[in-house]
């Protein structure tokens, strides 16, 4: 019996554990403050909902356009410099949305050198001309799509390589053009794996404070923030944080209707050379464009500004950046694999048995990402911090010293709230992948009478290589930007470079913040160059 | 996989070993809302004179704060250090701080700027007056904070957002002042004498008073101090554009109440493990040594009588002070936030 039941039985308890913090969160909807919600009402949620949806709409708009076009031209077509730029394009995800904010507020705003130099050059005041304000929740959008976009670009690019070049083939010879063919079988078919990178991009959106507080634009998540820091009211915040939760709940749903029934199988041949579309001409002048557009502004443009910021006027990086960068490294690599594993127990206990409780408690434990890094953690800091009074009461009962707080107070409730937080891309990227797999597979491996532990080694760790690949990188890349959970729950005297950059940068130091922003990209980049050669390593280039 | 699995055990085995650390015997536990650096250097200090080891962690004051409450009496922390009246205030009310009279404090800060009960202790003072662009504004259109919301200032102000505390401060001394009507038909004026919308820190302003945005604006001193005293020449090329002036310095009842000022400050937590360390470390950062630190580094005012100025702040010249009893700022503050709200500053 525990045979059969045993990796759902332990993939609930997991995926309980995780979904703990956000629990603890929505619990505080119990104690309403009716005034306050009142006052809100009356006031300000308005604002705050309607800002929040805009900036959806725009992100989810940038992030497809940026994403999905430069998927299908660097997997499907061939032109000069695809190889690169497919790549290349992936470099904007090492940029945190804070600190491109900041450069290109630097950079655009009216006291920055492009509008000085348009008044120098013209002899126009402020004013009598008209310039783009950054500082806008349009600037937002731009900004985070900007950022954003390589979620998308990365799991449709996965899914483009590992569609069947059969089905496409069959759609051509029953006379679909090219073309045709994208839109009607290739898109459809990546319709999982895009819409997971679009939720990955839109929840991410959600849980943006950064951003959003430098520019003056009122969200949802900047109202959080104000109930929780103006009106020091954690219920009320972690109300409107399980609003937001309930709202994000509901597009999920939505989505998943929309799908209800279809599968998205393949069988996993690799594609051949042959099939790429070759571009010449204007096509492929048009192809290199499209592609070189989004990672000019999303990270050459932003590097080479900080670049200049780190060297000719911030105030040089001492030598404890060494240590602040293996702290970043570090967690982010054990995050990174944490949630990775987890992810991959968690999929593949829903896999071999789609039962509700599975699916439901599976689907709780990703809802972390929606939520801001400092509501999580404070969602892990009670349970961690209980558990700990608890300990500190059973070793006082034995008459042994208090061991002080070891859960709350180390990094274990660091890398607690790291995988609470980034379960949720994990799991979309391993889900994904694990998807495309013919249910025909798992049988022919029972028949040979492999336990489901050594079918998940044998035959669909190798066959999602990629996109557990690519699982690890993003998590690894997310953590290393993650900065509200690791300010709050991190040990004494532990920093990294995202809390000193966060430091310079809100003590209104932006300049000097540029040398540990540039590391935070430096040390992302490592990851993804690595991770992106083994993932093309077994595809035809 | 087998490097891995050593390295993941090597790295949670060290973060045991940050929990233990933080217990050893002639140490001080420190959580900080005042950035790292504009506290260790002092901290160091306080090690190097005392042999004390001070642990740090730094972040945002609430959320600090919540952790203590959250860690309850299991709590490492010695000594919470926190920006604002409010925040000290809020400290207090969650029951983290405990009560100690501390003669040494007592006697070198003024009652105003320490909790009655001896919860908290204001170390440094922070001015919050009128940023002007020397150029394009008269010294008679200036007056009080209430005068930004006359006509004449229509589309010539920059504020920061409602939800810096810098600003909900100011906004619950001058309820105390001239009462919650008035100051919302105050914010109201200046909302709409808004020359853009709110956006930005502190800094930001003054740029944009500098660049001709805007005429005017209300910042910290420390802020423009930084500018004046920055290597970087477009820095000082916004500072040479800028004045002080001090609002409110005369006149019947709330109108020449003083300038708006506010402190920085630090209470002993109520289950610090170390009450001896952190009674030496609060009275180090009362010591002339450490006053004139925060002078000259980061052009805050001390608290403590008699302690020498940089030029830069004798540059922004002499002024008179709200006496508000800084308690109130922290009573006011929810109320504060509603009113902001209701006034539609963003």
């Amino acid at each position: 019996m525990f045979k059969r039941h045993g990796l759902s039985a332990f993939a609930v308890v997991i995926a309980a554990f995780l979904s703990l913090p956000v629990i603890v969160i929505v619990s505080y909807v119990f104690q309403a403050d009716g005034a306050l919600w009142q006052h809100l009402f009356e006031t300000v949620l308005n604002d705050y909902l309607i800002n929040s949806l805009l900036l959806l709409l725009g992100v989810g708009t940038g992030v497809l356009v940026l994403g999905v076009p430069t998927a299908w031209l660097t997997s499907m077509c061939s032109f000069p410099g695809r190889r690169w730029l497919s790549w290349a394009l992936l470099l904007p995800l090492a940029v945190p949305a804070y600190i491109i904010a900041y450069t290109y507020t630097g950079l655009l705003d009216f006291a920055g050198p492009v509008q000085i130099w348009i008044r120098e050059l013209t002899g126009l005041g402020y004013g009598d001309y008209w310039f783009f304000e950054i500082r806008s929740l349009g600037g937002a959008i731009v900004m985070m799509s900007l950022v954003l976009y390589p979620y998308v670009y990365l799991m449709a690019r996965a899914a483009f390589l590992e569609q069947s070049v059969s089905s496409i083939e069959v759609g051509c010879s029953l006379g679909y053009s090219r073309w045709r063919a994208m839109w009607s079988l290739a898109l459809p078919m990546a319709r999982p794996a895009i819409i997971a990178g679009l939720s990955l991009a839109l929840m991410e959106t959600l849980a943006d404070y950064g951003t959003v507080q430098y520019f003056g634009v009122s969200t949802f998540t900047t109202g959080i923030f104000r109930t929780f820091y103006g009106y020091g009211d954690t219920a009320a915040a972690a109300q409107l944080a399980a609003s937001l939760l309930a709202f994000v709940i509901l597009l999920v749903l939505l989505e998943r209707y929309s799908r209800r029934r279809a599968r998205y199988h393949s069988a996993a041949e690799s594609r051949a050379r042959a099939d790429l579309i070759p571009l010449t001409g204007s096509g492929a002048i048009m192809a290199v464009v499209a592609c070189l557009m989004p990672l000019m502004f999303g990270f050459i443009i932003p590097a080479i500004q900080l670049l200049l910021w780190a060297v000719f006027e911030a105030e040089p990086l001492g030598w404890d950046f060494v240590g602040l960068a293996w702290n970043s490294f570090s967690l982010a690599f054990i995050a990174a694999i944490i949630a990775v594993s987890l992810a991959i127990i968690l999929s593949y206990a829903k896999r071999t048995k789609p039962i509700k409780p599975v699916r439901t408690v599976i689907a709780m434990a990703g809802f972390g990402y929606a939520l801001p890094g400092t509501i999580i953690a404070i969602g892990v800091l009670i349970p961690l911090a209980w558990a700990d009074h608890g300990l500190i009461a059973l070793f006082e009962g034995f008459g042994w010293d208090s061991p002080g707080l070891l859960l709350s107070g180390s990094l274990v409730a660091l890398l607690f709230a790291y995988t609470v937080r980034f379960l949720a891309v994990a799991l979309g990227s391993v889900q994904s992948g694990l998807e495309k797999i013919k249910p025909s597979l798992d049988y022919a491996g029972r028949s040979m009478g492999y336990t489901p532990l050594a079918i998940l080694r044998k035959i669909h760790v190798p066959l999602m290589r990629s996109s557990v690949l690519t699982a690890i990188l993003i998590v690894f890349v997310d953590v290393l930007k993650e900065l509200p959970a690791t300010l709050i729950l991190r040990p004494f005297n532990f920093n990294t470079m995202a809390v000193r950059a966060y430091e310079l940068a809100s003590d209104e130091r932006l300049v000097d913040a540029a040398p540990a922003s540039i590391m935070i990209v430096l040390v992302g980049l490592i990851p993804v160059l690595m991770l992106h050669a083994s993932i093309v390593r077994r595809r035809p280039h | 996989m087998r490097p891995i699995n050593t390295f993941i055990l090597s790295i949670i085995a060290a973060s045991f070993l940050c929990v233990t650390n933080a217990q050893a015997a002639d140490i001080v536990n420190v959580y900080s809302a005042r950035k790292e650096a504009l506290i260790k250097p002092l901290l160091d200090e306080f090690s190097a004179t005392t042999s004390i080891k001070v642990n740090l962690i730094t972040g945002k004051a609430d959320a600090l704060l919540k952790r203590l409450q959250v860690e309850g009496s299991a709590s490492p922390a010695d000594v919470f250090i926190t920006v604002d009246a409010g925040r000290l205030h809020r400290a207090k009310q969650a029951g983290v701080l405990k009560p100690v009279s501390l003669a040494l404090l007592e006697q070198r800060i003024p009652q105003a700027l320490r909790d009655s009960a001896g919860y908290w202790y204001g170390l440094t003072l922070r001015a919050r007056p009128i940023i002007y662009a020397k150029q394009r504004v008269q010294l008679n259109e200036l007056s009080t904070y209430e005068e930004l919301a006359s006509k004449t200032w229509a589309g010539r102000i920059c504020l920061r957002s409602s939800q810096a505390i810098y600003n909900q401060s100011l906004v619950a001394a001058t309820m105390d002042s001239i009462g919650a009507e008035a100051t919302l038909n105050w914010m109201q004026g200046m909302v709409n004498n808004l020359a853009k919308p709110p956006s930005g820190g502190d800094v930001d302003q003054l740029k944009a008073v500098a660049a001709g945005v805007c005429d005017a604006t209300i910042a910290n001193t420390y802020y423009l101090g930084r500018l004046i005293n920055s290597s970087k020449p477009a820095e000082q090329a916004v500072a040479s554009n800028l004045a002080v002036f001090w609002p409110n310095q005369s006149g019947e009842g709330g109108q020449g109440r003083g300038a708006h000022f506010n402190v920085s400050g630090a209470g002993m937590t109520k289950y610090g493990k170390h009450p001896e360390q952190a009674k030496a470390l609060l009275e180090y950062l009362a010591s002339d040594a450490a006053q004139r630190w925060y002078a000259d580094i980061n052009n805050e005012y001390p608290v403590v009588a008699g302690v020498g100025i940089s030029e830069t702040l004798k540059g922004f010249g002499r002024y008179k002070m709200d006496p508000i009893n800084l308690e109130i700022l922290g009573q006011n503050n929810r109320q504060a936030v509603q009113l902001m709200d209701r006034a539609g500053w963003r």
